[in-house]
């Protein structure tokens, strides 16, 4: 399909956004697109004293950087380990299974309990959010990588550490990776969530939370078309990735 | 064959029996002993179920046996083994690597220095007539320039034997047909012990010295057959019909008696 033509739904919105906001008449419910516009042509504006949407961009980057890449560092091996040993896989499953239907936000109370309101309870529930994502590709990846390869290393005398590391992490990779993808999107969206939590004092999340407050709807809108941005991004970011250096996985036969 | 001489391969009452945890126990090969020499060329024959592949494998230390036991080089068996290669009919390839980088896979797993190591792989890319195609990945070759290169990385490591379990049996004819004709050129220029899985008769009689043929449920080794007439062989002669013929009559009749 030609490109200019994915843009007609998004102008068409706007449109029915832009006849809709003058029929209603009222900012506080459905501002115009001009109105929100501006709030985006001026993202390092201080917004009411709590920082402009650049800042709390950043912010709320920083923060799922770390619940993120700590899920990232915990899920990876163990995964592999898991995805390895059959005996930990079947000790292990029914727990993992018990655990990763629960919404990271039913985490929320116990996060607060465990370790008050700030950075620590919003980095554990993004912690958990990318968690489960990420260790389920992987062990998938690891249990599914090529039996004849790992054999054919074996009779080349790969044991150990150099199976691991020539044979089983490059065979698991794009699976790893998509769990990363997955993971990242999910983190992106316990930012957001967490960050509107009381107590919290800035991120997009409380940005948006916090103009509610104050009836400024436009910057409500803005800061969703941001948090949409960031999401698409990062997303885009990661696919670019796994075009680039996995593209032996979709060729191979 | 000379007494003195020391068999490549001694294979001594092999049995496997596979354990199943719904139904009876498998015995998939039934006191199998044959002995290979150097540089042999040897086919593996038998329908499918007779136990070919797991006789291979065994011989790979993939697989042990249950009963018996298998030599190589007056030693045993115990386990995946430098002094073996195996091809495999497909996938064997890692798709993340160059075919310079898969050729050399032995070769760095063993330890050696990257400079040693590309001067060999880059002889034997050379070898299997791949040069060019060094730094390719392996979707980018065909089925038979990948078996090539699988063929080229079993070489760089200097095996003893070459185990090949049907490594052309994925490929069309046509490519099937050039891939046995190269195979032999290489054979006779590396002079080595091949094992050669087969479930293609004309395959067998085309390459081999000799021809084993395994009988179905249990695996038992039925006949040997000596393949005397010089090659390059003419698919089209006297000879090779009349042995052909006498082959796939057996195993017509191991298959029937199932």
């Amino acid at each position: 399909m030609r490109w200019y033509l994915k843009l007609l739904p998004p102008l068409f919105l706007l449109l029915i956004w832009e006849v809709a906001s003058i029929l209603i008449n009222n900012p506080f419910i459905l501002p115009t697109p001009a109105s929100v516009i501006s709030v985006l042509m001026t993202p390092s504006a201080d917004i009411l004293g709590s920082g402009s949407i650049i800042d709390n961009a950043l912010l709320s980057i920083w923060r799922v950087i770390l619940g993120f890449g700590l899920a990232v560092l915990c899920a990876v091996p163990a995964g592999i380990i898991i995805g390895r040993y059959r005996t930990i896989d079947e000790l292990l499953n029914p727990l993992i299974q018990l655990l990763r239907p629960i919404p990271p936000l039913a985490w929320v109370p116990l996060a607060l309990a465990w370790f008050k309101i700030g950075l620590a309870s919003i980095v554990f529930i993004i912690f958990i959010g990318s968690f489960f994502p990420v260790l389920i590709n992987t062990i998938d990846g690891v249990r599914r990588v090529n039996r004849t390869w790992i054999e054919t290393a074996l009779i080349y005398g790969a044991k150990g550490w150099k199976l691991l590391v020539y044979v089983i992490i490059p065979a698991a990779a794009p699976a790893v990776w998509t769990g990363l993808r997955v993971g990242f999107g999910v983190a992106w969206m316990c930012v957001v969530a967490a960050e509107m939590l009381p107590g919290t004092t800035s991120g997009l999340g409380y940005l948006i939370m916090y103009s509610y407050n104050w009836g400024q709807v436009p910057v409500i809108i803005a800061g969703m078309i941001v948090i949409g941005i960031i999401g698409i991004g990062a997303d885009l970011l990661f696919r670019g990735v796994e075009k680039r250096k996995f593209q032996w996985q979709e060729m191979n036969r | 064959m000379a007494g003195d001489e020391q068999m490549t391969v001694v294979i001594q009452n092999v049995g496997k029996i596979f354990e199943t945890r719904t139904r009876d126990p498998v015995i998939a090969l039934d006191d199998i002993s044959f002995e290979i020499q150097k540089g042999e060329f040897i086919a593996i024959l038998g329908p499918s179920g007779c136990g070919k592949t797991t006789l291979l494998r065994m011989i790979a230390g993939l697989d042990t046996p249950t009963t018996g036991s298998i030599l190589v080089e007056g030693k045993p068996v115990t386990g995946p083994d430098p002094r073996l290669a195996m091809i495999f009919q497909e996938y064997s390839l890692y798709p993340w690597r160059t075919v310079r980088a898969n050729v050399a896979f032995g070769l760095q797993m063993r330890g050696m220095e990257k400079e040693e190591r590309n001067r060999i792989t880059d002889r034997f890319i050379r070898l299997v007539g791949l040069d060019g195609f060094a730094d390719s990945y392996p979707y980018e070759l065909s089925g038979g320039m990948r078996q090539r290169v699988a063929v080229a990385r079993a070489l760089a490591t200097d095996p003893a034997v070459l185990l090949m379990d049907e490594p052309f049996g994925a490929l069309d004819a046509q490519t099937r047909n050039r891939m046995q004709k190269e195979l032999l050129e290489i054979w006779e220029s590396a002079r080595k012990t091949v094992v050669f899985v087969t479930h293609s008769v004309d395959e067998a009689v085309y390459l081999a010295d000799r021809i084993i043929v395994l009988s179905p449920r249990p695996g038992r080794l039925s006949a040997i057959y000596d393949v005397s007439f010089s090659r390059p062989r003419d698919r089209t002669s006297v000879e090779f019909a009349s042995l052909r013929r006498d082959v796939l009559e057996l195993i017509d009749h191991l298959e029937e008696s199932q």
